[in-house]
């Protein structure tokens, strides 16, 4: 018996199986549902690392000699005066208590006072993370753009002329000390050029736009070597993308050079750069201690310096779990975004292979 | 002719520059026309330029390579001298291209009804309100089920087939004068690739195309072509009519090629053809074919043939095409090797099934209402000591996955493997005792990624020596060598890596890996399916020899029909996990059989240009069996009532031991 295939009948037979149909027993779309799960998985799997952090951290505190009150009192740490602190500040609890009062404290907001006792560290912390938002704003809404753009550009002129200074310039912007950078700028854009101010002096606590412009040259030296990362990984992703037999079946099709670049190869060479570009943003939210301190800058990364300097425990204890919860919390939504932009993830297929 | 060629390529060389400096050309002086309506195959293994030359066609080179010299004409016109802008308006326009492997052609971040839009706005005159119908239409043409809703889907989503038939649709949305197809089969099973094929041939036929089919396939080409090109070492070295070339063709390569396919009516091993083509730059002043040319003499190594017009229209760059005549075209090589199933006993499965679904903790918590159906079910099977076992099914018939499970690499839902007839194997390789692991060894499919690229051969074929026989220094070397000369490899291979391998040493290196650990049972999960015909022919032959001479009992899993009917004692036809048919392979090649065994062995495409396959049922793909009756009932053209959905279908025993299971009585199969 010769069959000929006829249009019709194979969509008959098509639909009789389900085939391409939503109950398809082939490909199992992931629904709303099954979406909504594994956010709230991940979710949970962040929280739990969060807890986990704070466990640590909090006895790695108990773990250093001292307390709060010794910090404080310094020389005066003895006999009545120190008991009393301790009582005043209920250091003498033991110590699941204190995890439980200062966890409670913090799920409300309230990070406790400052060791010396006169300030609330969620009112101190608040500014600072502020102030380090707005940094990492300012070189992240020039870097991000920026390193795409420079990524793309290398990666596609691969080994051109244009293709190695770029590369080079990475190379430089990674090797080189932010330090020893931040030291050159400033002394090229504000003592020879006189365009910026050197350093910061406005206090912490001031509106946001009095910052400008003396955050300007801090924010450029993050962004030159947050760029030179970011660059350098979405160059390798073109190349590799643009090698692909996808991108040669769009040339073959016809499709306009530009037009294959920004509707075939970009949105797939992007897709990787999402994580780097998230472990950036954490490291500028918590990590950019040394720019902070260079600049003068009243960040968070500072804080923390200054709080070390200090021992003052209960801020260390602040901000680093803030600092913990701000990488979980980035990775957290880079997932969810690699996931929304990759139709991979997104539906996953339950074919057997 | 009287109508201009349509794709007219003259005199073309194409190179590469290699680090030495020197071009080097993978493409030497190469001719072809096709008019409209005409379709022209390009034979040849791989590396022999192929691809190369179809993409030329277009005007495209891969990075790297360069145009030497000659011409490619379109339409009178010479693609490498128009504009960027002139070439993209004829690329998917007036000359449309289905790649080889779709699944990786389509971009993955776009719905196939985006990157179908696409290629309709940028060649059609349309307006865009009627592209969407103009879509619906295409993937109808091409016969996808239920066209809107694929085109909601990401290419990830749609099988090998599927793809292929979304690949076909893009081509011809510029209506295409012609179509240049690189392996548009490839890869796929033989079922779906006997209905793409016939879908082409309609095409062509309503649409006047011209079409230039790239395969390495001569039954694929048999189908569909007209006129064959066979090219060697970047040459034509043949051309001529289909029926010409493939039956008594003026070529030694040709020859040589055709005798290395396995067929299924034959029952002896094809001939492998030894040696391997050239690399670009090393040609030699003579014929590139002499040094695995049996008829070579000094002046075939020393002069380049010209090319030679014979009596029928056959053109060949032969001295003497006279004589080629004594090279058989159809292999019948060794006798192989065959052991009855009466022996002692080497593996038993019971009643084997496998389940691919891991209970989560959710799923543990709130089990499923209805139960999973397991991927793989009911496998009986008892092999004795030496016999082989052919593995057939369609992909996603459970073939690899009851090899995993032997090899403890997926531990059973249910059933038992036992070694021999009664020790039962440990289910998960981690915890199998060194004896246990040493009996049975697996060969992979792609030696490339079974191979550790970082390792020399040495260090690979020492590792398993090492842990069985505790060898060390001088004897483990010795054992080494001992292992390479029986894959007919010499020592000189020790110290190479994988990468300055070829795909058949690379496979030879695999094999001898896995009898360095001297096993009773080796798996081979279709091992020759990544290799050229005539490489696959030397590695069964090397198979057969190993099994004459080591007494081994092979499973032998392959989607290629053919090639399982030369090595194996027995053939057992899977369908979605469950055996349809087991028995002597002369027994499932012959009849009766199941429905099932019919349909795979009527879309087997033959080098033969009178054999057309017939194709019985849709190819649609099924991914999960059905929860109760016969599992091939949804796709069988011989289906009875409601018996087939509802029971079990009896195990039928013929002769022999012959088993089929279908409701259908034996005689009337």
């Amino acid at each position: 018996m010769v069959h000929t295939p006829h249009p019709d009948k194979g969509l008959d037979e098509g639909i009789k199986l389900g085939l391409g149909s939503e109950s398809d027993p082939a490909l199992t779309r992931t629904g709303p549902a099954d979406m909504t799960s594994l956010l709230l998985r991940r979710l949970a799997l962040g929280l739990v690392t969060i807890w986990i952090v704070s466990v640590i951290i909090f006895l790695g505190v108990e773990a250093l000699p001292g307390d709060a009150c010794t910090a404080v009192l310094e020389r005066d740490a003895q006999g009545e005066v120190l008991a009393k602190c301790r009582d005043d500040l209920g250091l003498n609890a033991p110590a699941l208590t204190r995890y439980a009062d200062w966890a409670v404290g913090v799920l409300h907001g309230d990070f406790g006072m400052s060791a010396n006792g006169l300030q609330s560290i969620s009112e101190l912390v608040g500014y600072r993370v502020r102030n380090s938002l707005l940094l990492a704003a300012g070189a992240l809404s020039v870097g991000i753009p920026l390193a795409i753009f420079l990524g793309t550009v290398a990666g596609l002129w691969r080994d051109k002329p244009i293709d190695l200074l770029f590369s080079t310039g990475a190379i430089f912007a990674m090797t080189i000390p932010d330090f020893v950078s931040a030291t050159i700028l400033i002394l090229i854009f504000a003592i020879w050029l006189g365009w910026v101010p050197a350093i910061v002096i406005t206090p912490a606590d001031a509106p946001p736009l009095d910052f400008f412009p003396e955050f300007v040259l801090a924010a450029v030296v993050l962004t030159l070597v947050m760029i030179a990362h970011i660059m350098r990984m979405v160059r390798s992703s073109v190349i590799e993308v643009m090698a692909t037999d996808y991108v040669q079946m769009a040339t073959l099709k016809g499709v306009p050079y530009w037009r294959i670049v920004l509707t075939h190869a970009l949105p797939n060479a992007l897709l990787p750069a999402i994580n780097v570009i998230a472990l950036t943003i954490a490291w500028l939210l918590g990590g950019v201690v040394v720019v902070e301190v260079v600049f003068n800058y009243p960040g968070l990364g500072r804080m923390l310096v200054d709080a070390v300097s200090d021992r003052d425990l209960p801020v260390i204890q602040a901000i680093t779990l803030i600092v913990a919860a701000t990488y979980v919390g980035v990775n957290l939504v880079a997932d969810i975004l690699a996931m929304m932009l990759n139709p991979r993830l997104r539906t996953h297929q339950t074919r057997r292979q | 002719m009287a109508e201009p060629a349509l794709i007219d390529i003259r005199n073309l060389t194409v190179g590469f520059r290699a680090r030495s400096g020197a071009l080097l050309p993978v493409l030497r002086n190469v001719d072809l026309q096709v008019c409209r309506g005409e379709s022209l195959g390009i034979v040849g293994e791989s590396g022999s330029g192929k691809s190369t030359l179809a993409l030329a066609a277009m005007g495209f080179l891969k990075r790297g390579l360069q145009r030497m010299g000659g011409q490619v004409l379109f339409n009178g016109d010479d693609m490498f001298d128009r504009t960027r802008k002139q070439l993209e308006a004829i690329r998917g326009g007036q000359l449309g291209v289905v790649p080889q492997n779709s699944g990786q052609s389509l971009t993955p971040t776009l719905r196939i009804g985006t990157q179908m839009r696409e290629a309709l706005r940028l060649h059609c005159t349309l307006p865009e309100a009627e592209h969407e119908a103009r879509v619906i239409n295409l993937l109808s043409q091409v016969r996808l089920p239920d066209p809107s809703t694929i085109m909601q889907r990401y290419p990830h989503e749609l099988s090998g087939g599927q793809q292929q038939r979304v690949a076909i649709a893009m081509a011809l949305a510029g209506e295409p004068d012609a179509l240049l197809l690189d392996e548009p089969t490839t890869g796929l099973d033989v079922t779906t690739q006997a209905h793409i094929l016939e879908l082409l041939r309609e095409l062509a036929r309503t649409r006047n195309m011209a079409m230039v089919y790239v395969s390495h396939d001569l039954g694929v080409i048999a189908r569909v072509c007209e006129k064959v090109q066979v090219l060697y070492a970047g040459e034509v070295v043949l051309e001529g009519p289909t029926r010409h070339v493939l039956t008594d063709p003026l070529h030694p390569y040709a020859r040589g090629l055709l005798a290395s396919i396995p067929r299924l009516g034959e029952t002896h091993l094809p001939v492998a053809l030894d040696g391997r083509p050239p690399t670009p730059g090393k040609t030699g002043s003579g014929c590139a074919f002499a040094p695995r040319c049996v008829l070579a003499n000094d002046q075939c190594r020393s002069k380049r043939p010209p090319l030679i017009t014979s009596a029928h229209g056959e053109v060949t760059r032969c001295f003497y095409p006279e004589k080629t005549g004594q090279i058989a075209t159809i292999g019948s090589g060794t006798d192989p090797v065959h052991h009855d199933a009466c022996g002692d006993t080497a593996l038993t499965l019971r009643d084997l099934s496998i389940s691919y679904a891991r209970s989560g903790l959710i799923e543990r918590l709130f089990p499923p209402a209805v139960p999973t159906v397991p991927t793989v079910d009911g496998i009986s099977i008892i092999l004795a000591k030496g016999e082989t076992l052919g593995l057939v099914g369609e992909s996603g018939s459970g073939k690899s996955t009851i090899l995993k499970s032997i090899a403890g690499l997926l531990p059973p839902s249910g059933g038992q493997i036992l070694m021999g007839a009664d020790t039962p194997l440990t289910p998960n390789v981690e915890r199998r005792r060194p004896d246990q692991l040493r009996c049975i060894q697996m060969v992979f499919q792609n030696p490339d990624e079974s191979l550790n690229p970082r390792q020399s051969v040495l260090e690979i074929l020492s590792q398993p020596l090492r842990l069985y026989f505790n060898l060390r220094g001088r004897a483990l070397q010795d054992r080494a060598v001992e292992l390479l000369e029986t894959v007919r490899l010499g020592s000189h291979y020790l110290d190479r890596r994988p990468e300055q391998l070829s795909g058949g040493e690379k496979q030879r290196v695999a094999v001898a890996r896995a009898f360095a650990a001297n096993p009773e049972i080796v798996l081979c999960d279709e091992i020759t399916s990544a290799l050229d015909v005539s490489v696959q022919a030397a590695v069964l032959e090397l198979l057969n020899d190993l099994k004459k001479s080591m007494d081994t009992t092979y499973i032998f899993v392959s989607h290629d029909l053919t090639v399982v009917r030369a090595l194996s004692d027995r053939v057992a036809v899977l369908y979605q996990g469950r055996i349809c048919e087991v028995g002597p392979a002369a027994a499932v090649y012959g009849s009766p059989s199941h429905p099932y065994t019919d349909i795979l062995l009527n879309a087997v495409l033959e080098p033969d240009p009178d054999v057309a396959p017939k194709l019985m049922a849709e190819d649609v793909v099924e991914l999960a069996p059905p929860a109760c009756g016969c599992p091939f009932q949804r796709r069988c053209p011989r289906k009875l009532d409601s018996v087939c959905e509802t029971d079990t279908p009896p195990s039928q025993t013929g002769a022999d031991g012959h088993v089929v299971r279908c409701h259908i009585p034996l005689n009337e199969l």
